[in-house]
């Protein structure tokens, strides 16, 4: 690609990104009220996304292949472990990770 | 002198926008970490393909799209393909929609913040505003705003340090992404301890694994988030609850 062109495919890629960030706002504007289903879906949808992106994060973990996700689902039970014990964003986070870390270069 | 207990009573008043963004920086703390480690990754994986170091910090800036960025490389590497840019992008991305959804009501009322809200609305910052609170003292909005705000400044930083620096750094921090995971295992958990009614999120973690087995990494985004809305759709009374607390 020539200089222009990139520059021409991030602009596309840009407006088309922020598309689908606007879409919800410009179908469900301000001044309307907005109908009862969709705003059950934006109370309930985000326990439901959290889910999806959790499983996102391991997307790439081979669990038929050594060491076949072991680490990533000891690290998972960590965090889960550690927050609902101190309930201290930091600590379970950095901790999670350093653990994490540290499973994957001396024990697997 | 009536101005002087006026005045008084608004220094020793505590600035609801300074403190909207004490409470929203350790929010962002978490994000700040797992933003500047991906960034670094983006800006590494895109001079490393013998693109300038100036591209990162303006698509970090103009795209501000995680994933979306990394799958730009690739496209950039290609033959130039506008209507197969324009799908790849809306493909990637079509989970905003659902973000969009839930924040249709907490954007409401932002006025002059809001179209930078819709902009800067990413995964990380769409569960942080789902589950941050602010402090009585703290003006909402600008909390809200803070938020999204160092959020993107984290993931400019992020690109821009890889973009000119990667190739110098030379630690091995092979797994430091876990923190981003780490981040939505923490949100999950919160969430979980808000509600009664576990269904929705357990439904959302179901139907992804599902479809991840059934359609692979790359492609099983949005069938998971058809199957979940037409589950929440179908049973509402089912995924219906009370939020305590």
């Amino acid at each position: 690609m020539t200089k222009s062109q990139i520059l021409f495919s991030i602009i596309i890629m840009a407006v088309c990104t922020l598309i689908t960030r606007l879409l919800p706002f410009l179908i469900f504007p301000e001044h309307r009220k907005t109908p009862p289903l969709v705003t059950y879906l934006g109370a309930v949808l985000p326990y439901a996304i959290i889910g999806m992106l959790v499983v996102y994060c391991f997307k790439q973990v081979s669990f038929i292949q050594y060491p076949f996700g072991i680490p990533e689902m000891i690290g998972f039970l960590f965090v889960i472990f550690v927050h609902r014990w101190k309930h201290h964003l930091l600590l379970s986070i950095g901790g999670g990770t350093l653990f994490y870390m540290i499973l994957i270069r001396f024990v697997f | 002198m009536m101005p002087a207990p006026l005045n008084q009573s608004k220094m020793t008043k505590p600035n609801p926008k300074i403190e909207a963004f004490k409470a929203a920086f350790p929010y962002s703390l978490p994000v700040m970490v797992g933003y500047v480690v991906l960034g670094i990754a983006f800006g590494i994986i895109l001079t490393g393909k013998g693109f300038s170091w100036w591209l990162a910090p303006v698509m970090g800036l103009l795209i501000y799209a995680g994933s979306m960025q990394f799958v730009a490389v690739d496209l950039l590497s290609a033959v130039f393909n506008p209507f197969q840019i324009i799908i790849m992008t809306l493909t990637v991305n079509a989970r905003h929609l659902f973000y969009g959804i839930s924040m249709l009501d907490k954007f409401r009322s932002m006025g002059t913040k809001k179209p930078y809200m819709i902009f800067s609305l990413t995964d990380e910052t769409y569960s942080l505003l789902c589950s941050a609170v602010p402090p009585k003292q703290a003006d909402e909005n600008w909390f809200y705003f803070f938020i999204s705000l160092l959020d993107q400044i984290y993931w400019i930083t992020g690109c821009t340090i890889g973009a000119i620096g990667g190739s110098f750094l030379h630690y091995d921090t092979t797994g430091i992404d876990f923190a981003m995971t780490a981040l939505f295992i923490v949100i999950m958990v919160e969430q979980w301890e808000s509600t009664s009614n576990h269904l929705p999120v357990i439904t959302g973690i179901i139907v992804s694994i599902m479809n991840l087995i059934l359609f692979g990494p790359k492609n099983f985004i949005i069938p998971s988030m058809v199957v979940i809305f037409l589950a929440l759709v179908l049973f509402p009374k089912k995924f219906k609850s009370e939020i305590s607390s």
